[in-house]
């Protein structure tokens, strides 16, 4: 009697199991279809050529173009990514190859708070600092004039809201290499550097890749911080000093009002179709290079 | 320090915090002979092993007294230096850690460091290594490949070869069969007997047979402590301490 309780016990967990699994696993496609349906009316309608590379954006007399949303978003994500990688990388090296452990527990709680602080505080310190400092430092030093808003300000204020969370994960990787690697390294007449630039970068490069292709996907679709300080001006960006305007700051911005012109709700929407897309995408590559690295290397 | 002999080690002392893992460690290694360090686990065979390299330089937490004489030259305060000294000793670990890049950079990565740069010469060498270790059959046309797919035991004499391609004096043995079948065992045996014509060997194992089938000389420790030294006949023949009485005989605890 006990046993056949326990038996059907396990059975009842077991189907929960797999009912949660199924539900996780069909979110993306279930939420895909949707926003797809949403943006039918507008797909229906246009090129996607058009749609995608279209600079005119003009929804009151029907013209939407989103080249200027993805372009500003593209170079919010890769500046922001070229400023924090580097940075990453080498505090990752730095605090598990050169420093005691203890430094490492330090380290952790205050990457930890950074990684927890809500994007509109990052926001506001992108407002007081990073805008006046732009538009009375950086941008004089360049010879530009610029009201601070901008591409860079958005790329800065988001570099340092990705480094806590790709830093946590480059750690963990270059924790989680075995001490004798190094030793084998170090034995065969390596120095310490050389160790970590041919060995250790080598082993560790799935992971690193991971990293960056996890924050390069939240650097994406980060929305608060971002429309806070990036101008939000519907105009392709000729520099950095230039303001620009963001795909999730489009959808964040305008959903809910002026859903009386037509197509527009549907615009929005499709705005947030390429957000999941590239996102999508940037999945799929990342675990093809994790795949590909695991069966020719390691 | 004697000519017959390699290393030379004086009151050797290591702490990690309060406990103390070796304790006035003092041992004359021969040189052109296989030195077996023996003794249960976790009585610091591999941490004297380490002390020899420096690699406790990778562990901030040890802090290494005493000496350890190579060549006349005092490895633990070798400063900058201890770069160089590393590659008159090769190293073979427990298990096999390939580093991760293809069967062939495995071996020329050494010989790079050691200012190899010409391909034909490295090619040469890298070949006559990978003979030394008897992989070249198994391995000459799958160069290219990433060393982790071999076998463990095949990764094991990778392991050798790599370590050899840096041209060491002394080999540096750490349990360096247990994680290999008996077949690639016997090899890694038998290679050992062939090499201490030209290496001083030092062999750390826990297993009784094989110190008696090839080691030449015995280093017996328990606890942090070398208990008794000597030649194989002495220590296995004639042992004078209890502890080595009992682990000998097999009714230690
Ligand atoms: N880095 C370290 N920090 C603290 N204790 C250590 C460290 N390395 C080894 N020890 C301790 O020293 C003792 C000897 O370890 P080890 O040299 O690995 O023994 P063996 O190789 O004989 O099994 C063990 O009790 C181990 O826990
Ligand atoms: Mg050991």
């Amino acid at each position: 009697m006990y046993l056949l309780n326990r038996i059907q016990r396990h059975r009842v967990n077991y189907t929960w199991m797999i009912v949660s699994l199924l539900l996780v696993a069909s979110l993306p496609f279930l939420l895909f279809l949707g926003l797809y349906l949403k943006s039918f009316l507008l797909i229906h309608d246009y090129h996607l050529g058009d749609l995608l590379f279209s600079k005119v954006w003009k929804p009151g007399s029907g013209k939407f173009g989103f080249y200027p949303f993805i372009v500003g978003s593209i170079w919010v994500t890769l500046l922001a990514m070229l400023i924090s990688a580097p940075i990453c990388l080498l505090t990752a090296i730095y605090v598990t190859q050169y420093t005691r452990k203890r430094f490492l527990r330090i380290m952790h709680p205050a990457i930890d708070i950074l990684a927890g602080i809500p994007s509109v505080v990052y926001g506001v310190w992108g407002i007081l600092v990073i805008v006046p400092f732009i538009s009375c430092f950086v941008g004089p030093l360049f010879g530009v004039q610029t009201l601070g808003y901008s591409i860079l300000a958005a790329a800065l204020v988001l570099s340092v809201m990705i480094i806590p969370f790709i830093l946590n994960i480059l750690i963990e990787v270059f924790r989680t290499i075995p001490v004798e690697l190094k030793e084998a390294s170090l034995s065969l007449g390596a120095t310490q550097w050389q160790t970590v630039k041919i060995v250790l970068i080598k082993k560790a490069l799935p992971g690193i890749i991971a990293a960056f292709g996890f924050g390069l996907a939240r650097a994406f679709g980060e929305t608060m911080a971002v429309l806070m300080v990036v101008g939000n001006v519907v105009k392709l960006p000729k520099s950095v000093f230039d303001p620009g305007y963001t795909l999730p700051a489009l959808i964040a911005n305008n959903y809910g009002e002026m859903l009386s012109i037509p197509r527009y709700e549907s615009a929005l929407m499709f705005a947030a179709l390429i957000l999941l897309a590239v996102s999508l995408f940037f999945n799929l590559v990342m675990h093809f290079f994790i795949d590909r690295y695991n069966k020719f290397s390691a | 320090m004697k000519p017959t002999h390699k290393i030379h080690i004086e009151n050797l002392n290591v702490y990690a915090g309060k406990q103390q893992i070796l304790k006035d460690i003092n041992i004359e290694i021969p040189k052109n002979k296989i030195t077996v360090i023996l003794g249960p686990s976790g009585c610091g065979k591999t941490t004297l092993l380490k002390c020899m390299n420096r690699l406790t330089d990778l562990y901030p937490e040890l802090k290494v007294t005493g000496k350890v004489l190579i060549n006349d030259k005092n490895v633990l305060d070798a400063g900058e230096d201890i770069v160089k000294l590393r590659q008159y000793m090769g190293l073979l670990s427990q298990r096999p850690y390939p580093l991760p890049m293809n069967i062939y950079n495995n071996i020329a990565f050494g010989l790079k460091l050691k200012g190899v740069k010409r391909r034909r010469e490295l090619h040469k060498q890298v070949v006559h290594y990978l003979q030394q270790a008897n992989l070249w059959d198994e391995v000459k046309n799958r160069l290219r490949e990433p060393a982790s797919r071999l076998s463990i035991g095949q990764q094991q004499r990778l392991c050798l070869a790599r370590g050899l391609a840096v041209n060491p004096e002394i080999i540096l043995a750490d349990e360096p069969t247990s994680a290999l079948d008996p077949i690639s065992s016997q090899y890694i045996e038998e290679k050992f007997v062939e090499l201490k014509n030209d290496y001083t060997i030092v062999l750390v194992t826990h297993i009784l047979r094989q110190a008696r089938r090839i080691a030449d000389y015995v280093v017996f420790m328990y606890l942090g402590e070398v208990i008794e030294q000597g030649t194989v006949e002495e220590v296995f023949g004639n042992p004078k301490m209890e502890k080595t009485k009992q682990y000998l005989g097999g009714t230690f605890n």
